[in-house]
């Protein structure tokens, strides 16, 4: 069977548990290879806390979380050995923050970040750890000239450029991002957006992408969920749900972000 | 003989139980040391005690000596390569006070050598026991000071860390700027601090035919490296680990192949350079006075 | 021609001597017994004794008498006097609610069943220099009497604890024995029985520190102090022969409860928690500091965000204690000639490099 076959993530029966209440309450889906997902909520509405649980950040109390491997076939990722997830989360997944502080290493130059997970990995040669991160920097459209310079110099808009290429440069196949674009001025934000569309697409990426921001969805998503206290209340193609909503907590979001 | 090879005599205080600390605590100590040589390179937690020496003054190094010397031992303590220094003379005299062992300078004599911040330029033989003071044992302390994260590292086997600092050394200087304590991988698997030594020494880490014993009493670890084991200081593939090298001789006795103190021999910048490790030194020069 | 230095045997010999007649000062002057540290210093004997961790007034005036009245050295020779000392056996906890009191006070309850009990304290004197006690003649007074046995006087805590309003304290499930810090080392993270053993031999500056600094907004706690108490308390061991308690004596102690706001959640009410300090002899600031540090660490269990040093059990408990710190600040003053060539070289190489650079940037312009 072909990969592109089978789900690359399928989740089932996810729970998780803030004491008595249930911030996600038995969320299901299937994420397939090359596809973007969007998550999409309010604040509260359990999408963060999906995120993490789906991308073995934080153990769900019930469901699985299942992921296809590219040799071993499909693992349940909370099976795994500690060091087998976390293995896989620094090579063939990536994780993009909101505040891109957290992604990154802020003492350390721009170069260094995008060359630790090739260390990690076990390169030990310095010259292509180099010429690999300066190329990254390019593909992400950052000046390479400042590949010697602290992430603490840097922009918003350029540490989050910068995150997405310590995340993208061993390739990984699946990306998590967390309200990627919120907390920047809305012309960078255009800009962010432009470009994780054209690398999604040029890498065949999976990605699930959480945002509050209906037109982030629009714009990136092949896919669209949305969240509602910790449920599915809505799934479909993304222009499909953006367009004629059926579910009323839909009808009602989508009504007041895209009213003229 | 050479009379200086033999320090002053200081007589057995009988007040004190054989190396000082008691039976049951020097069998802790042991166990703490047979799992570091059965795991080389892990830091082994041990119950470490309050030495009549400060902290950071070798007390790891003085209670992993105490467990392991016996009346037959012969012992050699130094500081920076030199028998005379204070704290080394210190070590000794408690060790002599409290065990009445025989006592040498001569690297080749010794069973036991306790050290700080250097390994004998004369290379070590099978039988012989190094012990290293060592002040912080954790190498990933500075990149990352909670504990309990760098245990996870060292479990998980996750050191890119590590490199990422060599790697902006190299960005910044062009080489990597760290000159002692230069970080080992043993055994191709546990990350270690070979202690303060310069980066000189740390090939003779590598495939010793003695067995290296590292105590760090403050922080309360023993780890090690058992005879003839692989210790490989970290590099890049296009920037090779190097040692440092002088461009003069040993203003003594010519030793080309030591590691070598700047002496300032007057106030208009006159300086000498000298080996560090003054037994090699004086084993080279022509017996005179 | 240059000789490497020699004489390093000699020089300790010499200083040995001079720190000898240094400590000894005047010799015309009568020399300081051991009973007078300990009747007319004793509060700097029991600081030496708790941060000493041995109980002992007779040993730790010794041991200040011997450091020249440097009290972190004092504490240095009392601990490294303790390793070795044999383990004899443990006691049985220690009821504070039964101790006979020189002081107590609250701060929380004007009155309160037993009273507030002043007791000796510099708290409500004027901090003028006495030229009285420089003339030396002090006027001979009555020396302060064992308190009474009396009648158990009920802790603050418990009083609170009767209405539910403090939590509870419940050892485990069988009452598991503490791990005792001085025989294993110190992990993390640290339970909290590890976590007050490491405070109370912590060093009273640094507790201050750390205490202080939750007042001025570094995890602030809103702490009252329930009670302070200060007196004697019978220390019981029950040896495995007889089968009963048996007393063996008493230890002076001071006892910090510290009362702590508590918001509550939504599965539990609000309530008062505890922050705890326990000192050998009359050490308050110290036992206060203590209680104030123990509620900060608790940050973690009560579901407080650990942002503030205090609060930070790594940060804490590693550097509390003055023999680590003070043994690893100092060795600095140790040859480093090996670790500074090697910088040196490096420096030097560097600086060459950068110059070389210059020159040849130079030369092509």
């Amino acid at each position: 069977m072909h990969e592109n076959d089978r789900p690359i993530l399928r989740v089932r029966g996810v729970v998780k548990r803030y004491g008595a209440r249930a911030a996600v309450d038995g969320v299901s889906f299937e994420l397939w290879p090359g596809e973007v997902l969007a998550v999409v909520g309010e604040s509260g509405s359990g999408k963060s806390t999906l995120l993490n649980a789906v991308s073995a950040r934080a153990r769900p109390d019930a469901g699985e979380v299942e992921f296809l491997t590219r040799h071993d076939g499909p693992v349940d990722v909370y099976a795994l050995s500690e060091a087998a997830r976390r293995l896989l989360a620094r090579t063939d997944w990536g994780f993009v923050h909101q505040n891109a502080a957290e992604g990154l290493r802020m003492n350390v130059s721009a170069g260094a970040n995008v060359g630790e997970r090739l260390m990690a990995l076990g390169e030990r040669h310095y010259g292509r750890i180099r010429a690999e991160a300066g190329d990254w920097l390019r593909r992400v459209e950052m000046d390479v000239a400042r590949i010697d310079d602290s992430p603490q110099t840097f922009s918003g808009g350029m540490r989050q450029r910068l995150q997405i290429a310590r995340n993208l440069v061993t390739r990984p196949r699946l990306v998590f991002m967390d309200e990627p674009t919120s907390g920047l001025d809305v012309s960078v934000q255009a800009r962010l957006l432009d470009l994780l569309r054209s690398l999604t697409r040029q890498l065949s990426l999976a990605a699930i992408i959480v945002t509050h921001d209906l037109a982030v969805a629009r714009l990136l998503a092949h896919r669209m969920m949305v969240m509602k206290g910790g449920r599915v209340v809505e799934t479909g193609l993304t222009d499909q749900v953006l367009d004629d909503p059926q579910h009323p907590y839909t009808q009602l979001l989508v009504s007041s972000v895209l009213q003229p | 003989m050479n009379p200086t090879d033999l320090p002053a005599a200081v007589e057995r205080d009988a007040n004190f139980n054989f190396g000082y600390l008691d039976e049951r605590t020097k069998r802790m100590i042991r166990r703490a040391i047979l799992k570091a040589v059965a795991i080389p390179g892990y830091q082994v937690p041990f119950g470490s005690r309050e030495m009549p020496l400060p902290y950071g003054w070798g007390t790891g190094g003085i209670q992993v000596t105490a467990s392991v010397i016996g009346p037959q031992d012969v012992l050699k303590v130094i500081d920076q390569g030199a028998d005379d220094t204070v704290n080394a003379v210190s070590i000794r005299r408690f060790f002599q006070r409290t065990t009445g062992v025989a006592v040498t300078e001569r690297t080749v004599e010794a069973t036991l050598i306790q050290t700080r911040h250097r390994i004998p330029e004369t290379p070590l033989a099978e039988g012989q026991v190094i012990v290293y003071q060592v002040p912080v044992p954790e190498p990933l302390q500075r990149l990352e000071p909670r504990e309990t994260e760098t245990r996870r590292m060292h479990g998980l086997a996750e050191y890119g860390l590590m490199h990422v600092k060599l790697y902006e050394d190299i960005a910044r200087y062009g080489h990597v700027a760290t000159t002692y304590d230069y970080p080992v991988m043993v055994d191709g698997r546990y990350l270690m601090a070979p202690s303060p030594i310069p980066k000189f020494d740390n090939p003779k880490l590598h495939m010793n035919p003695a067995l290296q014993l590292f105590g760090a009493g403050r922080e309360k670890r023993i780890y090690a490296v058992p005879p003839w084991t692989s210790v490989e200081s970290l590099a890049f593939e296009d920037h090779p680990f190097e040692v440092q090298r002088w461009s003069q001789p040993c203003a003594l006795c010519g030793s080309t192949q030591s590691f070598l103190d700047e002496v300032i021999v007057d106030d208009r910048g006159g300086r000498m350079f000298v080996c560090s490790d003054t037994d090699w030194c004086r084993q080279r020069r022509p017996a005179d006075a | 021609m240059y000789v490497a230095v020699k004489g390093g045997e000699r020089a300790i010999l010499n200083s040995y001597a001079l720190l000898g007649e240094v400590r000894r000062g005047d010799p015309a002057l009568p020399e300081l017994s051991l009973e007078q540290i300990r009747e007319q210093l004793r509060l700097a004997v029991d600081r030496v004794m708790c941060e000493g961790s041995v109980y002992d007034p007779e040993l730790a005036a010794l041991a200040i008498k011997q450091a020249a009245g440097d009290l972190v050295e004092a504490i240095f020779l009392l601990r490294a006097y303790r390793a070795t000392l044999p383990r004899l056996g443990y006691t049985l906890p220690l009821d504070t609610a039964h101790m006979r009191l020189w002081r107590r006070v609250s701060a929380t309850f004007k009155d309160l069943p037993g009273g507030q009990l002043l007791g000796s304290t510099y708290d409500y004197t004027q901090r003028l220099l006495d030229f009285s006690l420089a003339a030396a003649g002090e006027a001979p007074v009555a020396a302060q009497a064992a308190p009474a046995a009396a009648e158990a006087v009920p802790r603050v805590v418990d009083l609170l604890g009767d209405e539910g309003l403090i939590e509870a304290h419940v050892p485990a499930a069988g009452d598991p024995e503490p791990r005792d810090l001085t025989r294993e080392p110190l992990t993390f993270p640290a339970e909290r029985a590890v976590r007050l053993q490491n405070l109370a031999r912590g060093d009273e500056g640094f507790l201050l520190a750390m205490g202080y600094s939750t007042q001025r907004g570094y995890s602030h706690s809103h702490p009252f102090a329930g009670e302070i108490r200060h007196g004697l308390a019978e220390v019981e061991i029950e040896p495995e022969e007889l089968g009963f308690a048996i007393s063996i004596g008493d230890l002076e102690l001071t006892e910090c409860q510290m009362v702590n706001q508590f918001a509550g959640s939504k599965t539990q009410p609000p309530q008062f928690t505890r922050g705890y300090g326990l000192a050998f002899g009359a050490s308050e600031r110290k036992a206060m500091a203590m209680s104030l540090v123990d509620r900060a660490l608790r940050a973690g269990e009560l579901g407080e965000a650990a942002e503030s040093p205090a609060q930070m059990q790594e940060f804490v408990l590693s550097h509390s204690d003055s023999l680590e710190a003070s043994g690893f600040v100092q060795h600095l003053k140790l040859p480093h000639y090996v670790d500074f060539q090697a910088e040196l070289e490096l420096v030097r190489r560097m600086r060459a490099g950068l110059q070389a650079a210059g020159e040849e940037e130079e030369r092509a312009a």
